[in-house]
């Protein structure tokens, strides 16, 4: 087996040294009646990279992928160019192969990249802390919440209609166990939710998403004022992190705590993951946040340097008193996000987000000059809310059926709305060209 | 450079003898060692290392929200974004640079055709809400993970979204939390039973869903003891405990010999079986949870099955379930109509009452590729080798340290061994002094004060995927360190490492006491200033 180091020799020798006269001795403390004699049956053996590839490519040739479609799919994960050089440089083994950086004398590059990674963070987002990364947006958004509860010692989150609605569920989830209350607004294809008038002094935080869902920009400027008036926090989610190129940030709007999903900066779509969540907050409730946190120290030499801190707010060394149960963070896609910005810089980012505008625009516009068909935005950034004359999920299926991936019927994640049957979420990046905008304006004409 | 005398003075008394002291140099750089400054003290207007497109001018839809003002990227062309990452890479220690006898992660050789198969087209750019007609193989490539996860434990479900081994144990514990709702008992059982020895993600989770956690003592053999633990249940009729969260192998690298009895016990009382399952690198193949009386298990992919570390995550975490659990398994499930995969998404009618969900989409898949690419390499014939030559390693590592260091329990390890800071005792030198001076040698240090139980303690798993005369080399090296610091003089020394690294020991309480946590244009220190350096 190609991997395993030890030959028969070594092994008989290292069992010389233990003393002991097979391996089986070694597993002794394992009660009898669950050793297995033999080898676990109904897998099969070992095989060669030959035929694990194969296997795989069989796996991947009955799929359709978007590199080889028009295709207008967002919701959450969106579909970006990430140049080469990001993904050549997670591949070094110093980066891919090392763990959490405990010992932080031999993992200053684990380090370095994480501060850098906080600072883009808190510049995007117009915040003034962030932290090393949570497991993706979805479950980042639901911590923001105990994080609220944790700030303002209270119980119950309003969350918009305009939020991703699988986050509403995870909030959902674990406001059911983790036992707090969760008041959920209705689907707000519209975009023109108010919620200033239910916060009130048991709220502890109102979350909502820029774009939302449907895509809609909002200006959540009075919203945290109410917020802030009834001393609640405003967490401002953000799905589409490149809209942070060309939208007024979070941080300036008044927000207390922003999650994003960082997946369309450095990190390919992946069927759902691994993704990045980027996680910021106020300095005043630094000590409140989940997850990991990169500072920076002198050695002793008084060189700059970078540690893991205020590790007191954290499981192994809080256990039950922890402000969160994470471990670890997203390390590995906080590097992918961190390098493709870098490549980006000022200039490259704020040019990307002009691209997804200019190519969303142009196919709303051409979406919208088909016969019945409605686009509900007046605002958007790269995503946009569709009407219909039809059920979109048929619809969606019938562009599958030509090899075109025409966007979300919102049905699918919001199954329990006859309102919003007639609903399909398209977007635009940078990938959009004419050559998949044309054939799928074509084919909703023709499935329509 | 005003620090570079104070440098060679410290050298001089190094750990490791015959070194020439060392020469400042100009740039501060030592060789292949390259003082990196931060991407906010390199960049440039006017440079950029992408080329995008000039964007056509559209009217903007942004409802008046376009922001203003700079954002504050620096801008850097790609050669220097190059330079930048591959240097800060070179102060990393990594799996393929060596020894990673790290215990408790398992940081095993990560094999690269499992990198490749997670980017082939077709699997590495799907999107995970296309319609499910076109991603019948990446359906199926999760049920194939899944069906190997469920022989592998013996386990009749598995829950794959889970995004790290925390995460799983979230999704184990509120699986318990609502069979004990449908039972009527959520209210009465309250408690929560976890050694001391326990990873500290336990209480945190167990405390975040409610739970009162109560310490279960261990014997002096380092397991747990069964009567403290009977005592702890205490009848059925009246038990107030809902579980016990239990790794095993454990933390102190032992079996729990007594886990069927343990089990029963737990059973007995009305109570269900949370098994941590982060040592599961163990016993895979070799032995099935599943014949052990569990009743959830979280399954860390980046350790057992190798799915890369990345320097903290991403992981994955799915949990296997038993049949008195798998009905409340969250959404997604993946199911099969006749020839069909779908995926059954919130709301959905299934074979169960789902506690909800935990994640967006369907999980980790990336992750779940490289999994299933490193079983399928491995084998079940393969599986259990690496079993065993875990365990073989790090009970030679025991065998080989027992007369120089001090194991902390008798017996057979199982992937780790424990040792305590008796060996230590008087000389001065603590067990971070220890690690510290591993760094010197080449070498990543062990895990350093886990478990608690242990004083001073030193787990070290040296995994499957370490030759015998790097593991020799290795275990050179610390018995050598252990022989200097039991001459009673070699405090000062030790105290001073590690001298060979990019960075000297690092002042933690600064950096907790004034919190910097984001680069900003005040907080360059001058001698780190590359402007600065320059004018010099």
């Amino acid at each position: 087996m190609r991997y395993l180091p030890l030959t028969d020799a070594d092994r008989r020798e290292m069992l010389g040294v233990i003393g002991a006269r097979s391996v089986d001795e070694l597993f002794r403390d394992v009660p009898a009646s669950a050793r297995l004699g033999a080898k676990i049956a109904g897998l099969p053996d070992h095989q060669g990279e030959l035929e694990v590839e194969r296997a795989f490519l069989a796996y991947a040739g009955k799929n359709l992928s978007p590199a080889t479609t028009p295709f207008f799919i967002g919701a959450g994960a969106y579909r970006h160019h990430v140049p080469a050089t990001v993904d050549y440089m997670i591949q070094r083994g110093e980066f891919l192969t090392s763990y959490t950086p405990y010992q932080p004398e031999i993992t200053q590059g684990t380090l370095q990249y994480l501060f850098e990674f906080q600072t883009q963070i808190t510049l995007l987002t117009g915040m003034e802390v962030a932290n090393a990364s949570m497991y993706d947006g979805s479950t980042g958004a639901s911590e923001a919440v105990l994080m609220a509860n944790r700030v303002t010692r209270r119980h119950k989150a309003l969350i918009s209609g305009g939020l991703h609605p699988q986050y509403r569920r995870i909030i959902e989830t674990t406001a059911k166990w983790e036992g707090f209350k969760a008041v959920i607004s209705r689907a707000d294809a519209g975009g023109l939710e108010d919620l200033i008038a239910a916060v009130d002094k048991d709220t502890s935080c109102v979350v909502v998403q820029n774009p939302s869902f449907f895509g809609h920009v909002r200006d959540f400027t009075k919203l945290a004022a109410a917020c802030h008036a009834a001393g609640a926090l405003l967490i401002v989610v953000v799905t589409e992190v490149v809209s942070l190129g060309l939208i007024k940030p979070p941080g300036e709007m008044g927000a207390d705590i922003v999650v994003c999903e960082g997946q369309s900066i450095g990190n390919g779509l992946g069927f759902g993951g691994p993704y990045v969540g980027l996680f910021a907050t106020r300095e005043k409730y630094m000590r409140q946040m989940p997850g990991r946190l990169v500072g920076e120290t002198v050695d002793a030499d008084g060189k700059r340097g970078f540690v893991l801190t205020l590790s007191t707010r954290e499981q192994h060394i809080r256990r039950e008193k922890a402000t969160s149960n994470i471990c670890t963070n997203a390390g590995l896609c906080a590097l992918a996000f961190t390098v493709h910005l870098t490549l980006l810089g000022e200039a490259g980012f704020r040019r990307l987000a002009e691209l997804n505008h200019a190519k969303a625009s142009e196919l709303a516009d051409r979406i919208a000059a088909i016969p019945d068909v409605k686009v509900l935005n007046d605002s958007f950034f790269n995503e946009f809310t569709v009407q219909l004359p039809k059920p979109a999920a048929p619809v969606v299926e019938a562009l599958a059926a030509k090899r075109i991936l025409g966007g979300l019927p919102v049905s699918r994640l919001i199954p329990d709305d006859p309102s919003v049957e007639n609903l399909l979420l398209l977007a635009a990046t940078e990938t959009a060209t004419e050559h998949g905008m044309g054939p799928l304006v074509a084919a909703l004409k023709e499935v329509l | 450079m005003a620090n570079s005398q104070d440098r060679s003075q410290g050298r001089t008394g190094g750990i490791v003898s015959g070194g020439a002291p060392a020469a400042a140099t100009f740039t501060g750089n030592r060789a292949l060692q390259i003082e990196e400054p931060l991407i906010f003290e390199m960049g440039q207007p006017g440079r950029c290392g992408v080329d995008l497109p000039e964007p056509p001018k559209v009217k903007d839809r942004l409802n008046g929200l376009r922001r203003t003002g700079d954002i504050g990227l620096p801008g850097l062309s790609e050669p220097q974004v190059v330079q930048h990452y591959t240097r800060l890479s070179q102060k990393n220690y990594a799996i393929d640079m060596g020894v990673y006898p790290l215990g408790s992660c398992t940081m095993k050789h990560n094999p690269r055709i499992n990198e490749k198969v997670a980017r082939l087209p077709g699997i590495g750019d799907l999107h995970p809400l296309q319609p499910v007609s076109t991603v019948q193989g990446a359906l199926e490539l999760i049920d194939r993970l899944a069906h190997w996860l469920k022989t592998l434990t013996g386990m009749p479900a598995v829950a794959m979204s889970p995004a790290a081994g925390a995460h799983g144990e979230m999704c184990g514990m509120m699986a318990i939390a609502a069979a004990l709702e449908a039972k009527g008992e959520r209210q009465k059982r309250k408690v929560v039973l976890a050694p001391e020895s326990a990873h500290g993600t336990n209480p945190a989770t167990a405390a975040a869903l409610g739970f009162t956690v109560k310490p279960i003592p261990a014997n002096d053999r380092g397991r747990v003891d069964l009567a403290a633990l009977k005592a702890a249940l205490g009848p059925a009729s009246g038990s107030e405990v809902a579980a016990i969260m239990l790794t095993n192998p454990n933390t102190c690298g032992l079996f729990e010999n007594e886990i069927v009895e343990i089990a029963q016990a737990v059973h007995d009382a009305g109570a269900y079986f949370y098994c941590d399952g982060a040592n599961f690198n163990a016993i895979v193949g070799r032995v099935r949870p599943g014949d052990l009386g569990i009743d959830c298990m979280h399954i860390n992919l980046h350790k057992t099955f190798s799915t890369p570390h990345g320097g903290g995550g991403p992981g994955a975490g799915p949990v296997v379930l038993s049949a008195a659990l798998a009905p409340y398994a969250p959404y997604p499930w993946i199911v099969k109509d006749g020839e069909k995969w779908r995926v059954a998404e919130d709301g959905a009618a299934v074979d169960g009452t789902p506690l909800g969900r935990l994640k967006a989409f369907h999980g980790q898949m990336g992750m779940f590729t490289r999994a299933l690419a490193y079983m399928m390499s491995h084998g079940a014939d393969g599986l259990k080798q690496a079993a065993e030559d875990a365990v073989l390693s790090a009970n030679y590592v025991m065998a080989a340290l027992k007369d120089t260091m001090s194991p902390a329990f008798e017996g057979p390890c199982m992937h780790e061994a424990l040792f305590d800071d008796s060996f230590l005792k008087d000389t001065g030198v603590s067990t971070l002094d220890f690690a510290k001076a591993m760094i010197d040698e080449g070498y990543h240090p062990m895990t350093m004060y886990f478990p608690l139980v242990v004083h001073g303690a030193m787990l070290i798993e040296p995994t499957e995927s370490q030759a015998k005369e790097d593991l020799d080399l290795f275990l050179g090296a610390l018995r050598s360190l252990a022989a200097k610091a039991k001459t009673g003089t070699a405090a000062e020394a030790f105290k001073a490492a590690p001298l060979y690294a990019p960075r000297r020991r690092l002042d933690e309480t600064l950096a907790a006491r004034k919190p910097i946590l984001r680069w900003k244009p005040s907080n360059n220190p001058p001698e780190t200033d590359p402007l600065k350096h320059a004018a010099e």
